[in-house]
């Protein structure tokens, strides 16, 4: 995979572009994008594309900007191409509704159907989108484990281990020299991970917030924030509430 | 007093002076006096000769005006009876009418104010002249706390007199009984018409004064203003503009013969004015002194960061236990209120206090106004002055005390300006595009609206008065689908297409939206300040950052959300002229308990700072051009400025001076432009982009209202006189092209400006029925729309606007074209050995921007690297 080996940015500077998590033994890639990759299975895992975001809100009266789906897909696209993936595993809330597969727009639906033909394609069923429609194509599974890890749309709300999930959106914030910054972030122990939302229209909830607490029962975790440019470890302790 | 309605104190000065009104009378009105007095129904002569006054010459000259169906301007100095003269002609009108041949609810007259306290306090007023003339008019107020019964009531049964604020305007226009209810329109007063003009909620009045002609055609406008510059624009507001591209309609003008002129000396202390700093620290013992002389002093700031230091100083010196309050913007409005009633009671010696008191209400016997830091603009100094003496034949008294030296030049220049009586006002501006996108819906929520016909109404509002058939479609088109090129929305439409081509809301439940969210006011997020007892205490031996108990107790105030994000709990800062202790977030409250510091932290709001106004900078400019001038200043500013004259040089009218010198180990290039905070801000942030180009790593800049310093690690001397910098393509106009757009797309700013764009034209709903959301959620998601939509569809007419906003207010971008035009190439270079005296008060300015952080993504990496560090030891 020579495209994982991009030239640094500034000489002498540490390479942020792409960063190892390793997950029980088992080694995973995470870039900036927000998602995670499998290299010993060839497996893109994302979670929370939240696709027709934009027009559940529009039917409710506020016609957002109908462009998150394709923003969505074309950034997936890229991540797949990225990592040469051969497999696809959407960790739930893939669709913002039930109806929401039905509004895409025919170039979108396209679009979708071309990466699936070119990649094996999972569903895991979230809260969002409990169902998942037969003509949409692709395996839908309420989770699956392959080689002794878990994948799931909601993370147990206990200690577990062997485990990586979405549902949560984790965003972390920072301060430094009087600037603040809140972006969204992997979090993990080596033993589960929860990874970003990866839709255009979503938002994240601060990884300090209560909802957090069970999955690492107070012990120590790990930050990775998405920049622009790389996707940076940061220590805990510089983590801020909102 | 007598800005308003009478009391006793208005009628024994008016009284006093006969001989003025008789002259300003026959100077002006002299032809038509004998019959004006004639318009005077002797209910009224009677009333006025009851209270002891003459009725002004402007106060007939507006019944004249009425009269003969005129719309007009009137403009008069606080304390010249400006509210009466507006209401007389209703007052008299409705005094005569015989209640015959209405054609809706009988309203007869909609007063308007910027503030709701002012509606209050005007209606208040109103009920006297009522009351003792016996007359049969009902007046009442409307505001946001209004009952919700009263409203409905007041909707089917008006009163005759209906004193409100523009946003209630708006609402009552979105209902469909306003046909009804305005049909018998025959006056509507706007109040305070300089400070709402020129803003976009002066944009949304002004569409709705349109609208309120067409369904009272007859209506006539009087609008009230303090003096200003160009007052020809606020006629223009008045008018309906049928035909713009040949000229504007003026309305009428009348103008209130001043008072006696205000007596305004700048602060000489003993101790020279500093060199940096707005605070004026030095001159706390000269203020003090002037409040124990007078009765009750008014002190002016220019940010709630001043009020609160100034304040806390003077409670330091305060060994007389004067009675001495604050009072600002974050302040809880049952505070404020509190001083306020004090103030009108006379149980307070003084007063610090911010724009807050800037408005026309009426707090008591103000003896004397102090202007701490320079006023930035010659109408805020009038208008402050005239707050106090509200009476017309003494002079108001006022005392500006300069933070710095520029600040003696900005004060001298102004104290000029205010003898010359030459108000400066925001330039006349096209209006908004998102506050049209909330007019348009707002009025298919009262009925079906045919676009051509609506196309022209839009057009008669003087802000809009050149808007584009194509731009006015595209704004429909965005509240209608949204507006995007990709048509995904139409099967969501807000407006649907009749067969007989007009457009109409398609359900009910979008006028409810809509009633939830008008208005053109977006708050910054804003946290609730609250006190508490502290409870165990720091002596407690948890563990480090357990949360203590807190008990919730009296709220204080509020803070801009990223103030308090910047507090750790346990550290002090001072607010509500108090030394309080940062507990910790809860929610949407901060809670704090007492505390005592030495060091405490004092907010940086954001907002309130004002730039110097652009008439202002020309003084201060002239003044330093013309040296026969210094005379008239302080001996260590004259003595300063001499020094610079010989060092290195004076910056002229017509140029920008340039200086470059070495200071211990950087390079600094200053530029002194005198246009305002804001746009050198922006030169800065181009200027730093250029010279990063021409390889001169410059490392940080720093503005203040007169001048830009920049420095770096290459001599930028030394790179002029090589020609590896040449300063005339540097400062060339073209940097508001490219280089601009680059910045602004990497800005937060836009973000910003994109939020509250987003949220007035209906977007974003700021509460949606049976939700409400706060300030932190709408901000999340605006970003995350902005960016999507800027990539998408970079030409959508919310970009538009959110770029337009960018501009003019918050860049300043204007006034920096203007000046590139204006210097022209005319660039003096001086190349120093070492710093100028000119240069010294910017290079201590605060607030430095570091061009490193311009990217945020140094902060992640930086911390990234930290963690790198810690790891591998």
């Amino acid at each position: 995979m020579p495209m994982l080996h991009a030239k640094p940015e500034r000489q002498g500077m540490h390479d942020f572009k792409v960063q190892n998590i390793s997950i029980c033994g088992k080694t995973f890639l995470a870039d900036t994008s927000g998602a995670l990759y499998w290299p010993a299975e060839k497996a893109l895992i994302i979670a929370d594309l939240h696709l027709e975001k934009g027009s559940s809100f529009a039917a409710s009266g506020q016609l957002l900007p109908p462009y998150d789906t394709r923003e969505t897909l074309t950034r997936l696209a890229q991540a797949i191409d990225r990592f040469g993936a051969e497999t696809v595993i959407a960790l739930g809330d893939s669709f913002h509704d039930c109806g929401a597969a039905q509004r895409m727009e025919p170039s979108d639906a396209n679009r979708l159907r071309s990466m699936q033909e070119a990649c094996e394609w999972i569903w895991v069923t979230g809260n969002h989108d409990p169902e998942i429609a037969n003509w949409l194509g692709g395996y839908v599974v309420d989770d699956l484990t392959v080689e002794g890890i878990t994948l799931r749309h909601e993370p147990l709300g206990a200690w577990t281990t062997h485990e990586i999930a979405g549902h949560l959106h984790p965003a972390a914030r920072i301060s430094r020299e009087g600037y603040t910054l809140r972006r969204p972030c992997f979090i993990g122990n080596g033993r589960r991970l929860v990874v970003p939302a990866f839709g255009s229209y979503t938002g994240g909830l601060n990884v300090l917030k209560e909802a957090f607490d069970p999955l690492f029962g107070g012990e120590a975790f790990k930050v990775w924030m998405m920049g622009q440019e790389g996707l940076y470890p940061i220590a805990t302790r510089l983590l801020r509430e909102d | 007093m007598t800005s308003r309605m009478p009391k006793d104190k208005a009628a024994r000065t008016a009284a006093g002076q006969p001989a003025r009104i008789s002259k300003a009378g026959r100077a002006k009105y002299s032809p038509a006096s004998a019959p004006a007095k004639a318009l005077l129904p002797t209910v009224f002569a009677n009333w006025f000769k009851s209270r002891g006054w003459l009725p002004r010459a402007h106060q007939i000259a507006l019944l004249e005006h009425a009269k003969t169906r005129r719309s007009t301007l009137l403009i008069a100095p606080t304390g010249a009876g400006k509210t009466l003269a507006g209401f007389l002609p209703s007052l008299v009108e409705l005094s005569e009418s015989k209640k015959a041949a209405l054609k809706g609810s009988g309203l007869h007259t909609l007063y308007i104010s910027p503030l709701k306290a002012l509606s209050v306090d005007v209606a208040r007023n109103l009920q006297a002249p009522i009351e003792e003339m016996g007359l049969k008019i009902k007046a009442e107020t409307r505001t946001g706390d209004t009952t919700v019964s009263r409203r409905t009531r007041q909707r089917l049964k008006p009163p005759d007199i209906l004193l409100t604020t523009p946003e209630q305007v708006a609402l009552l226009l979105a209902h469909p009984d306003a046909p009804f209810l305005f049909a018998d329109v025959r006056t509507v007063i706007l109040d305070e018409l300089h400070a709402i003009s020129g803003s976009k909620r002066g944009d949304l009045l002004c569409l709705d004064l349109a609208r309120l002609r067409k369904h009272a055609p007859e209506m006539l406008t009087i609008g009230l203003s303090a003096t200003v510059a160009r007052p020809s624009e606020l006629r223009a507001y008045l008018l309906t503009q049928d035909t713009p591209e040949e000229c504007l309609a003026l309305a009428d003008m009348v103008i209130a013969e001043g008072g006696a002129e205000p007596r305004i000396t700048i602060l000489e202390s003993d101790e020279p004015a500093p060199w940096s700093g707005h605070f004026a620290r030095y001159a706390i013992p000269a203020v003090y002194d002037a409040i124990k002389q007078h009765s009750l002093t008014l002190i002016f700031v220019n940010t709630r960061m001043q009020a609160e230091l100034v304040f806390q100083e003077l409670w330091n010196a305060n060994d007389d236990a004067l009675r001495i309050a604050l009072h600002h913007g974050s302040l809880d409005r049952g505070q404020r209120r509190k001083v306020e009633a004090a103030m009108a009671e006379g149980r307070l010696d003084a007063v610090v206090a911010t724009s807050t008191l800037d408005l026309g209400i009426d707090w008591g016997d103000i003896d004397l106004v102090v202007h701490v830091g320079a006023p930035k603009g010659s109408s805020r100094l009038l208008q402050r002055i005239g707050r106090s003496n509200h009476r017309l034949d003494e002079p108001s008294k006022a005392l500006l005390v300069p933070g710095n030296r520029f600040e003696v030049l900005e004060c001298r220049a102004a104290l000029d300006a205010a003898h010359a009586c030459v108000q400066d006002v925001a330039l006349s501006r096209s209006g908004a595009l998102d506050v049209l996108a909330q007019h348009i819906l707002g009025l298919a929520c009262q009925a079906p609206f045919d676009p051509a016909e609506l196309f022209k109404e839009i057009r008669s509002a003087a802000p809009y008065c050149s808007v584009s058939r194509s731009t006015f479609d595209r704004v429909i088109e965005f509240v209608a689908t949204g507006g995007y090129a990709l048509k995904a929305y139409e099967r969501y439409a807000k407006l649907r297409l009749e067969p007989d081509g007009r457009l109409r809301v398609a359900n009910g439940r979008i006028a409810q939206t809509y009633r939830m969210n008008a208005g053109t006011i977006v708050e910054r997020p804003m946290i609730k300040v609250r006190l508490v007892g502290r409870r165990g205490g720091a002596r407690c031996g948890g563990k480090a950052g357990a949360p203590r108990p807190l008990l919730g107790g009296r709220v204080l105030g509020e803070l801009e959300e990223y103030f308090i994000e910047q507090l750790t709990p346990g550290q002090a800062f001072v607010f509500a002229g108090e030394v309080l202790r940062f507990e910790g977030l809860k929610e949407t409250e901060a809670f704090v308990s007492r505390a005592t510091a030495d060091d405490p932290i004092v907010p940086s709001y954001n907002g309130g700072k004002f730039p110097l106004s652009t008439h202002l900078a020309e003084r201060v400019r002239a003044l330093l051009h013309d040296r026969s001038s210094w005379r008239h200043l302080p001996v260590p500013v004259s003595d300063w400025l001499a020094l610079q004259d010989e060092r290195s040089a004076i910056p002229q009218t017509n140029e920008v001076l340039i200086e470059t010198f070495p200071r211990s180990g950087r390079y600094h290039l200053v530029a002194y432009p005198f246009e305002g905070r804001l746009a050198h801000q922006t030169l800065g942030m181009l200027l730093t982009r250029r010279l990063e180009r021409a390889g001169a790593m410059p490392m940080g800049f720093v503005a203040n209202d007169y001048g830009i310093s920049i420095w770096g690690r290459r001599d930028i001397g030394a790179m002029i006189d090589q020609g590896q910098v040449i300063l005339g393509r540097l400062f060339e106009e073209d940097m508001l092209g490219d280089d601009l757009e680059a910045w602004l797309a990497e800005s937060s700013l836009m973000k910003r400006t994109f939020r509250y764009c987003a949220v007035i034209s209906g977007l974003i709903e700021r509460r949606h029925p049976g939700k409400e959301k706060s300030g932190r959620q709408v901000t999340m998601s605006t970003d995350l729309i902005y960016d999507v939509l800027l990539r998408h569809e970079p030409g959508h007419i919310l970009i538009e606007a959110a770029r337009a906003d960018a501009a003019s207010g918050l860049l300043d971008i204007y006034r920096l074209g203007d000046f590139l035009r204006r210097i022209n190439g005319a660039i003096r270079h001086v190349a120093l050995d070492r710093v100028s005296p000119l240069s010294v008060p910017i290079l201590l300015e605060i607030g430095r921007e570091s061009v490193g952080h311009l990217g945020r993504e140094d902060i992640l990496r930086e911390s990234a690297e930290d963690l790198l560090r810690d790891v591998m030891g």
